[in-house]
C-alpha cells in the first residue's frame, strides 16, 4: 500500500539532503584510487630518501591482485561506515522529530515505512556502488589489465549484499530506539559483534564478512565459494527488515 | 449516531493511570472543545483515537470505525494536527500537501486543485515554493492544519492548535477552524478558555483521565458556573473586615480580593441576592460598585477542576 509514493519521497529526501551524494562520492572516489594505491604505493616506499641499499628489491611488484585487494579493503571499511551513517536517523530521527506520527496517522501501513526507507537506500547504494566499479575497473585497465566485467560485477553483487545486512541491521537498530544517536550506537555495537564472531575460523565461513574473499576468488581466479555466507547474509536482511517492521507496528508514537 | 464514541477507556504508563474509564460522545458537525488542565489526558486521548497508541482497555469508535479491530480504515477518514506539527524541512509546502495527496490516491488533476486549495485557505500562497525548514511556528501551524484537511476528513482532530501562537497566530489559526463548522467533526483539545469560548459549540472537560463534565457550552456556563458578585467598597480595610463575617454566612462560598474591590463566590445566587447588598450596607461600609458577574468559562473550569482535584 503505498509503497511506490513512500518510495519516491525517500529518494528525493535522500538527493535533496545530498545522501546520494556523499555515498556516490566516497565510494566512487575510493574505488578509483584502489587501483592508483596499489600501483604507486609500492614505488613511493622505494622513493623513500635514506633507504638501505638492497631493500627496494624487497618490495613486491604490483599486481591485479593487489589492486582488487586494495578496493576491498577501502569498500569494505568505507560502504560499511556509509551503511551506518546514512540509515541510523532513518526512523528514529522520524520518530524523534515527529514527521512519523504525522505520516502513519495517513494510509500508509508501518511495514511501507520501513520497506520503502530499505528500497531508497538500497538504489542509492547500488548507484554509488556502480560508480566505483567503473572508476575500479578503469584505472586497474590503465595501470594493470582489463578485468573480466562479468566476474568483476558479481564480485560487487556481493559487496552490496554486505552493505544491505547493514543497512538493514542500522534500520532495525532505528526503529528500536528513539535517538539517531542511540540507533547508531547500537548498530556500531552490531558490527563489532560481527566483527567478533568473524574472527572465530569456524564461524567466520557464514557470516557477512566472508563475501568479499568470495568477491576476491571471483575476479583472481580462485576457487572459493562460499554459498551459506550468503545465505544467512540474505537471511540476515530478511530477518532484520522483518523484525524492524513487527517492532515499529507495535510501537506508539 | 455519534461521530466519536469512547467508552470505558483506560491507558496506563506503567503505575501511571492516563486515562481512567474515558467516556465520550461527540455528535457529527459539531466543534468539540476538549479542555483540561495539563496530565489530564487529552494528549493521550487523541493519540488513540488517531490510532498512534493503544488503549490498555476499553473501546472508541471514530467515524463508525471500531479502532479495535478495523483500525486500517481509520487513515482515509480522520485529519489530524498534532501539538507540534513536524515537517520534511527540505520539502516546500505544496510538496508536502501534494505528497500527502498522493498517500490519499488522489489523481494528479484533483490533488494539485486541492493543494492549491489548500494553500490559499491557510494563506501560504507567498511561501508555498519556499522550503519549510525556514518557516515560523505560526506558518507551520497553518500548513498542519492544511495538511490535516488534504483527505477532507469526516473528523478532525486537533491537539492544542492555537496554544503556542502569538495574539495574531492565534487569531488566524481560530478564523480557519471557525470556517470548518459543518463540514466535519473537530475535536480541539487546549487549556486556553477565551479558544473554546470563541469557536466550540460543546465543551468537555478532563481531570485526572476522566470526563468530568460534557455539555454545550451556553448550557454549561449556565448549569454548572458559580454565581459571582463583585463589590468595590471605599474602605479596603473596612471591607476586609466584614469578609471576616461574611465568610461565615451559609450562601457564600469564598472570598477573594483585589485591593478594595472584593469577589464573592455565593452557592445560593437568589439568596445572595436579596442578602449581599443589606449586609454589606449594615457593616456600615460605603459601596462604590456592585454587580453580580457573567459567569465564564474559566470559573466553570475551575470550579469542576478543583472539585475533581479535591475527591
Amino acid at each position: 500500500m503505498n509503497f511506490w509514493v513512500v518510495f519516491r519521497k525517500e529518494m528525493l529526501e535522500q538527493w535533496r539532503t545530498y545522501k546520494v551524494l556523499i555515498v556516490g562520492a566516497v565510494l566512487f572516489l575510493f574505488g578509483l584510487s584502489s587501483p592508483l594505491l596499489a600501483k604507486f604505493t609500492p614505488e613511493m616506499l622505494a622513493a623513500v630518501p635514506g633507504l638501505p641499499a638492497g631493500m627496494a628489491d624487497f618490495i613486491p611488484t604490483p599486481t591485479v591482485g593487489d589492486a582488487i585487494t586494495q578496493y576491498l579493503k577501502n569498500m569494505s571499511q568505507f560502504g560499511i561506515l556509509l551503511a551506518l551513517l546514512m540509515s541510523m536517523g532513518s526512523v528514529a530521527q522520524e520518530k524523534e522529530r515527529g514527521t512519523a506520527a504525522l505520516i502513519l496517522t495517513r494510509p500508509v501501513s508501518r511495514g511501507t515505512f520501513i520497506l520503502a526507507k530499505f528500497a531508497a537506500l538500497k538504489v542509492t547504494f547500488v548507484a554509488s556502488l556502480l560508480l566505483a566499479a567503473l572508476g575500479c575497473w578503469y584505472y586497474t585497465y590503465l595501470l594493470f589489465e582489463a578485468l573480466p566485467w562479468g566476474p568483476f560485477l558479481l564480485m560487487n553483487g556481493l559487496m552490496l549484499v554486505v552493505f544491505m545486512v547493514y543497512v538493514a541491521m542500522t534500520l532495525l537498530c532505528s526503529t528500536l530506539v528513539r535517538s539517531q544517536s542511540g540507533a547508531g550506537g547500537l548498530a556500531f555495537g552490531g558490527l563489532i559483534l560481527l566483527a567478533g564472531l568473524g574472527a572465530i575460523p569456524r564461524l567466520a565461513e557464514y557470516l557477512p564478512g566472508r563475501l568479499f574473499e568470495w568477491g576476491a576468488s571471483l575476479v583472481l581466479g580462485t576457487d572459493l565459494t562460499d554459498w551459506p555466507a550468503l545465505w544467512v547474509s540474505l537471511g540476515l536482511i530478511a530477518v532484520c527488515l522483518l523484525a524492524a517492521g513487527l517492532i515499529f507496528r507495535r510501537q506508539e508514537l | 449516531m455519534n461521530t466519536i464514541k469512547v467508552e470505558g477507556l483506560v491507558k496506563t504508563y506503567g503505575k501511571v493511570k492516563a486515562l481512567d474509564g474515558l467516556d465520550l460522545h461527540v455528535e457529527p458537525g459539531s466543534v468539540f472543545g476538549f479542555l483540561g488542565p495539563n496530565g489530564a489526558g487529552k494528549t493521550t486521548t487523541m493519540r488513540i483515537l488517531t490510532g498512534l497508541a493503544r488503549p490498555t482497555s476499553g473501546r472508541a469508535w471514530v467515524a463508525g470505525v471500531d479502532l479495535a479491530t478495523e483500525g486500517q480504515d481509520l487513515a482515509r477518514r480522520i485529519g489530524y494536527l498534532p501539538e507540534e506539527p513536524a515537517f520534511y524541512g527540505w520539502m516546500t509546502p505544496l510538496e508536502f500537501l501534494d505528497y500527502l495527496g498522493r498517500l490519499y490516491g488522489l489523481q494528479a488533476k484533483i490533488r494539485s486543485a486541492r493543494v492549491k486549495e489548500l494553500i490559499d485557505l491557510v494563506k501560504l500562497g507567498d511561501s508555498g515554493k519556499r522550503r519549510i525548514t525556514g518557516f515560523s511556528r505560526g506558518m507551520r501551524q497553518r500548513l498542519g492544519l492544511a495538511a490535516s484537511l488534504v483527505n477532507q476528513p469526516e473528523v478532525l482532530f486537533l491537539d492544542e492548535p492555537a496554544s503556542a501562537l502569538d495574539p495574531a497566530g492565534r487569531k488566524e489559526v481560530l478564523d480557519l477552524i471557525e470556517g470548518l463548522r459543518g463540514q466535519c467533526t473537530v475535536l480541539m483539545s487546549t487549556h486556553i478558555l477565551a479558544d473554546v469560548e470563541r469557536v466550540c459549540d460543546v465543551i468537555g472537560i478532563m481531570a485526572r483521565g476522566k470526563l468530568i463534565v460534557q455539555a454545550p457550552r451556553q448550557k454549561l456556563l449556565d448549569q454548572v458556573a458559580t454565581p459571582v458578585f463583585e463589590v468595590e467598597a471605599e474602605d479596603a480595610d473596612g471591607l476586609h473586615t466584614w469578609a471576616v463575617s461574611g465568610r461565615t454566612l451559609p450562601w457564600v462560598a469564598s472570598i477573594d480580593f483585589n485591593g478594595n474591590t472584593g469577589r464573592i463566590l455565593v452557592k445560593d445566587r437568589n439568596l445572595a441576592k436579596r442578602e449581599l447588598l443589606p449586609n454589606l450596607l449594615q457593616a456600615g461600609l460605603v459601596v462604590n460598585r456592585y454587580e453580580e458577574l457573567k459567569p465564564s468559562l474559566e470559573d466553570v473550569f475551575l470550579h469542576l477542576v478543583g472539585e475533581e482535584g479535591l475527591q
